[in-house]
């Protein structure tokens, strides 16, 4: 292979390992616009902006709390918060007013609010690279196989069932998430029995949002916070909920791993083109199940 | 057809403009006629995307891949090989229909707003791709100073050749339309149902639409290289494709001649705009808003309101499936 180096088992099981840290973040971006898919049936463009409005606020959070550790978590408890106040207000001053219109009118409004949040974070942040320190507890390295495995990708382990768990729990004991289940499945009927259908929607699409922001924040120790990783964030979700069946919260599980682990063994095996062995993934379960591999919710 | 077509008033109407555009060069300064180029190759591209969108209700979300798939293949011919300019320029528009033929393929079998999220994912693959391959497409500096045949090479020059192709495309495309072919596709549009239930193959026939449309959205991209003499990986990116899709929304999509309007007036706003801030991307968001609030029809479409109103009536129905 091209990179030169004899694959061992150990490093294939590493690359695993790297993949599936990937995919928990690719997944929690990914059930945020699937929960907004399924409830809303819009696909939002303005997910990856809130994400990475979401990196950028985790940033500016632990930088006034002096880049330490408390910034750290203070950053992922705040960060989703602030996405999520902005997609309210962005949803009950204009969005909301759209929702008896046709769906591409939707669909645009997310695209315009997508440039709109663009420039926005062009304008508040600037277009220079930025980097958090994950806090001294996951800095450093375990030994996993005799190879270094970064701790802050063991805790991206552990975060992204604990979301998938919380989402589970939240949509299937809680009342709210069966009013919002309810409302992906029939919209009207869910009005006609006095449930304000609207505050729904806003609801939906706010928790969509937090889960973008929180995807935002917790990729923000490992990359660095730059413009433009709106673009790409969005492209892959759009791909994880078509292959995983739209708006099915496990089908974003799925899609995100293979995603996820698609990709690492990609720049295992040829790093200039790494991006391409997802999209061939994505190619070959499209070519033989065109509706995505789990039942979409409606 | 020809008679009914020459009846017209709105036939006038064109000849007149096509006229005072050949006369254009006599009397603009140089920078408009550069310019007026611009709004030509951005018209085509508007309006071959507008036979998916506008005509056939395809969300083709990322038209700019088709764009950029004519511009480079033409680019890298001209500027890598030495074979006739005349076949690079033939190789444009064809290797561009055969990526929407493929990616048509994957992207036909899903409906509505999936179609459009998956072409848009499947066209970030090409501009991952000409972005990432220095050695053949020059990743993302792009290819500049690309050589172009002299008697077109001045600004006159490919000010007149930009609008005697965009002239035959027009014409072409307003047969195209006005064939059965052009009304079978409104008629599914209108009514997918009904044309699958009287025998038509539905996705056939899209698919066929698709492969049109990003033949002229490949000459498009032919043209760009002529005025620009360059390629870089932005006509490949999705933001592009949205300009162009706002661009048939604001002229008016359910009408024939709208996405010239809308493209004359986005690419107008875009350079006079573009001098004093930087942040364009933000004023076409906020003129989106407005669109979609105050004139979801477009200007053009404006006329039609009572026409439109029966459509997204139908359009409604169909998504509620």
């Amino acid at each position: 292979m091209e990179g030169g180096q004899t694959i061992t088992l150990a490093a294939l099981s590493i690359t695993l390992l790297v993949g599936l840290s990937r995919a928990m973040i690719l997944f929690i971006v990914t059930s945020g616009l699937s929960f907004v898919l399924g409830v809303l049936r819009v696909p939002n463009v303005a997910h990856g902006s809130l994400y990475m409005i979401g990196a950028f606020a985790a940033y500016s959070i632990s930088a006034l709390f002096g880049s330490g550790s408390v910034g750290f978590w203070l950053a992922l408890i705040f960060s989703p918060l602030v996405v999520a106040l902005i997609s309210l207000i962005a949803e009950r001053s204009l969005f909301c007013h759209l929702y008896e219109r046709e769906h591409l009118m939707l669909l645009l409004f997310t695209f315009a609010l997508m440039l709109i949040l663009g420039d926005l974070t062009k304008i508040v942040w600037g277009a220079d690279y930025r980097s958090i320190m994950p806090p001294s507890l996951l800095q450093g390295f375990v030994t996993i196989f005799d190879s270094p495995f970064p701790k802050y990708n063991l805790f991206l382990l552990i975060i992204g069932p604990l979301v998938a768990i919380g989402l589970w729990l939240f949509s299937t004991k809680t009342k709210m998430g069966k009013i919002a289940r309810a409302a992906a499945v029939d919209m009207e009927m869910v009005g006609a029995i006095g449930i304000n259908v609207s505050w729904v929607f806003a609801f939906a699409f706010v928790l969509g949002c937090l889960l973008a922001g929180l995807g935002g924040a917790l990729v923000s120790p490992t990359i660095s916070v730059t413009l433009g990783m709106d673009h790409d964030i969005i492209i892959e979700a759009f791909l994880i909920v078509t292959i995983g069946g739209l708006g099915n919260m496990w089908g974003a599980l799925v899609g995100s791993l293979i995603f996820g682990i698609t990709q690492s063994f990609g720049v295992l095996l040829w790093p200039q083109f790494a991006i391409v062995f997802p999209y061939l993934a994505v190619v070959i379960i499209l070519t033989l199940k065109p509706t995505g591999l789990l039942k979409s919710v409606w | 057809m020809f008679g009914e077509m020459i009846r017209q008033k709105s036939f006038g109407v064109s000849l007149a403009v096509f006229l005072v555009l050949l006369l254009a060069p006599s009397f603009l300064p140089r920078f408009y006629i550069y310019l007026l180029a611009v709004i030509f190759v951005t018209a085509l591209l508007a309006m071959s995307l507008n036979l998916c969108v506008g005509h056939g209700m395809l969300f083709q979300f990322h038209h700019g891949v088709f764009y950029g798939v004519g511009a480079y293949t033409a680019g890298l011919l001209l500027a890598k090989t030495s074979i006739p300019w005349w076949m690079a320029f033939v190789a444009g528009p064809l290797a561009a229909a055969f990526a929407g033929l493929l990616i048509g393929l994957f992207c036909i079998r899903l409906n509505k707003l999936y179609f459009g999220m998956l072409q848009i994912s499947l066209g970030s693959l090409i501009w991952a791709i000409a972005f990432r391959w220095y050695g053949l497409t020059g990743g993302d500096d792009g290819i500049h100073g690309i050589p172009i045949p002299d008697f077109i090479a001045s600004t006159t020059g490919s000010y007149y050749f930009v609008l005697i192709v965009l002239g035959i495309c027009l014409f072409l495309m307003y047969l195209i339309l006005k064939s059965p072919f052009g009304s079978t596709l409104q008629a599914i549009r209108d009514n997918p149902e009904r044309c699958a239930a009287v025998g038509i193959h539905v996705r056939h026939h899209q698919l066929k639409t698709i492969v049109i449309a990003t033949f002229f959205g490949g000459v498009a991209g032919v043209l760009f290289v002529v005025v620009e003499g360059s390629i870089f990986p932005d006509l490949l990116f999705w933001v592009l494709s949205l300009e162009i899709f706002i661009m048939c929304l604001l002229g008016g999509w359910f009408t024939f001649a709208g996405p010239i309007l809308g493209a004359a007036i986005i690419v107008s706003l875009r350079t006079f705009v573009g001098t004093y801030t930087e942040y364009w991307t933000l004023i076409l968001g906020v003129i989106l808003i407005l669109l979609i609030f105050f004139l979801p029809e477009g200007i053009m479409g404006y006329n039609y309101r009572q026409l439109f109103r029966s459509r997204t009536k139908y359009a409604h129905d169909s998504q509620m499936e």
